[in-house]
């Protein structure tokens, strides 16, 4: 049996200047071949300026059975929302 | 098969384009062939993407030998209605997929020559030419890269890998030194080869892999081809030409 290929997610910056977005994973043998990979699998169609790739395990997840926990008690709370004044049209994306 | 193949009038730049063009048709056809069958997703997108690259330069190259040429063919002429004896690539490029090994090896070899081939073609004074130099010499930038990378991982992996990459590099070895012959393009190939040469070297190095001695296999550069072409050329040919001007 092929022993197991890490899994590594990737993250892409696109054109218009906004953060890396996670956009999907894959599996390469080391940092190197993931990037490339990345660049192969995820901006085939002129997405990306930037590539990112981080190893799946690197990434501590919350854990599913804690959503209510940790998630509903902000459901109630309005009041954080910033939608309570108007933001000027120049400021752009915030 | 149904259609008659064309004759085509061999002015020098005709037969320079067309031997270019040719080269990178016939291997990016051998890269499609993967799709489908590649030992990884992610890899079967990277081979096709390199196939698809490779196409669309033997597209460009195709067009400017039909202008050049003036006798109303088009791209789709020279592709499909040539036969083996017609086609000027050279021999490493029709050579079959093989292994993972073999298909890597083999771009290795072509690459490394194509990059800094494209490179230099951008000097050249004909404007047309440049500038299709200037797009193929991007893409064959990645090309390398990621056949360098793989090779490094091949040969410097397991015993299995290692073993594997030095049999592709030992049969296909002798089809490299085609690439340097004389032909009526903008320049002599051979002055690459000092470069192709520091760059194989150093790559064999890191894959820990050993240069094979030097002997030379030649002939498609002036169609004589492998039997391998023949089976290339009627699976891409036998739809057009059992169906001339089929469309979908």
């Amino acid at each position: 049996m092929t022993p197991a290929i890490p899994i590594w997610e990737v993250f892409i910056r696109s054109r218009n200047g906004l953060a890396h977005k996670h956009v999907g994973s894959l599996h390469a043998a080391d940092a190197t071949m993931a990037l490339q990979a990345a660049r192969d699998v995820y901006t085939r169609r002129g997405e990306g300026l930037s590539v990112w790739v981080v190893p799946s395990s690197a990434i501590t997840a919350s854990d599913p059975a804690d959503k209510a926990m940790l998630f509903e008690p902000a459901a109630g709370k309005i009041y954080r929302h910033p939608t309570f004044y108007e933001v000027p049209d120049e400021i752009g994306h915030m | 098969m149904a259609t008659t193949s064309i004759t085509v009038e061999e002015k020098p730049l005709v037969r320079y384009l067309l031997g270019r063009a040719d080269d990178a048709l016939v291997l990016g056809h051998r890269l499609s062939e993967w799709t489908g069958r590649a030992p990884m997703l992610e890899e079967e997108l990277a081979l096709a993407n390199i196939g698809l690259d490779l196409i669309g330069q033997a597209r460009s190259l195709y067009q400017y030998a039909a202008q050049c040429e003036g006798m109303g063919h088009d791209e789709d002429d020279f592709a499909y209605l040539r036969d083996p004896s017609q086609y000027l690539n050279v021999l490493l490029v029709e050579q079959p997929n093989g292994d993972f090994a073999h298909t890597i090896v083999r771009q290795v070899l072509y690459s490394a020559f194509a990059d800094p081939y494209w490179r230099a073609v951008m000097q050249a004074p004909d404007q047309t030419l440049a500038a299709i130099a200037a797009k193929s010499e991007k893409e064959s930038a990645y090309h390398l890269r990621h056949a360098s990378e793989w090779l490094i991982r091949l040969g410097d992996g397991t015993p299995e890998s290692h073993r594997r990459a030095q049999a592709a590099l030992d049969a296909l070895w002798p089809y490299a030194g085609e690439l340097f012959d004389a032909d009526t393009g903008p320049l002599d190939p051979s002055t690459l080869r000092p470069g192709w040469e520091r760059t194989l070297a150093g790559l064999l190095t890191r894959s820990t892999l050993v240069r094979p001695a030097d002997w030379v296999q030649r002939g498609g550069r002036a169609g004589r081809h492998s039997e391998h072409l023949g089976h290339l050329l009627a699976a891409m040919q036998h739809l057009p030409r059992s169906f001339p001007g089929a469309t979908w």
